[in-house]
């Protein structure tokens, strides 16, 4: 238990100060760096909650994937940063007033909050109902028949934003010299050598 | 103290909803923090979703979680093609001057 708590204060408290720092640090480069830490605090907290599958999930597509693309993309963009943080602190007082209010509220919310005494009667879906299965199998085995269409839906949705971005970033340039097969192979030697007769002695 | 109950997720996972918030104000001209910062409030939302995935000992929080998770995936992509686009054609990316994409 007293592991378990500890585990738990460390991974909470190291996931709050990287969010922290996503928000405060000077350099985006460094807010990316800093959410790649959260994210792994996070799935930490979910290994503790006993949802590995879904911690595995949130590394490998959230630092694998967005937290790189975000990287790409800050590094990519040649910005004066210096220049944005113009202001940075004109915004503080309204900004620290509503999200204050706004934790405020979350936390009376978190604290006095009870289960409904019914609320173990329609639980619909046990993680381990049998024993022995692990978290995988059981979300497979919910998620490829209950939630079958939703999922079909999740991977549209996907598909929809890949060719959105492709879509929104192409851009084909003129001016540019590609090759071309097609034309390369209809060229015969008829089209491209000339013979011509010179006379011997005077060069060309 | 000692005891990790349901209410110490949920307070976590409120106080990275607040900073996701209090980001967004306080970044007002950086598109790319803006962003970050809403990822970082979809984490809260995931957070409670598996907690009450755990504590109600129900399995569909989890599958909502990976949807969120899919669907935060997508948000990022499409922003952050915006974003490519917008820099490509203005220089910059303050957020104060987006209105001149208006027609």
């Amino acid at each position: 238990m007293i592991v378990y708590a500890a585990a738990f204060y460390v991974f909470a408290a190291m996931a709050i100060a990287s969010g922290a720092m996503v928000i405060a640090s000077r350099n985006p480069v460094h807010s990316v760096l800093f959410l790649i830490l959260a994210f792994f605090n996070a799935a930490g907290l979910f290994v503790l909650m006993g949802a590995e599958f879904l911690a595995m999930i949130l590394v490998i597509v959230y630092v694998g994937a967005v937290a790189v693309l975000f990287l790409f993309v800050v590094m990519m963009l040649d910005i004066n940063f210096a220049e944005l943080r113009q202001g940075f602190l004109q915004y503080l007082p309204i900004g620290g007033l509503v999200g204050l209010i706004l934790l405020v509220e979350l936390l009376f919310v978190a604290g006095t909050w009870v289960f409904a005494p019914e609320a173990g009667q329609i639980v619909s879906d046990r993680p381990s109902g049998s024993g022995g299965t692990t978290n995988a199998h059981a979300i497979g085995l919910v998620l490829y028949t209950k939630y079958a269409y939703p999922f079909q839906l999740a991977g549209l949705v996907l598909l929809v934003a890949m060719i959105g971005a492709i879509v929104l970033t192409f851009r084909s340039r003129d001016g540019v010299r590609r090759q071309r097969v097609a034309d390369q192979l209809a060229r015969g030697p008829e089209s491209a050598v000339e013979l011509r007769k010179v006379k011997s002695g005077e060069g060309v | 103290m000692l005891q990790i109950g349901l209410s110490h997720f949920l307070t976590v996972a409120a106080v990275l909803f607040a900073l996701g918030i209090f980001g967004i104000f306080l970044n007002r001209k950086n598109v790319i923090v803006i962003l970050m910062s809403v990822e970082l409030m979809l984490l809260a939302v995931n957070i409670n979703f598996v907690a009450f995935s755990t504590f109600l000992d129900d399995l569909t929080g989890q599958i909502f979680a990976m949807f969120v998770l899919g669907i935060a995936a997508a948000e990022a992509a499409i922003g952050l093609a915006i974003i490519v686009v917008y820099f490509r054609n203005r220089g910059s990316i303050a957020v104060e001057d987006v209105n001149v994409m208006k027609g």
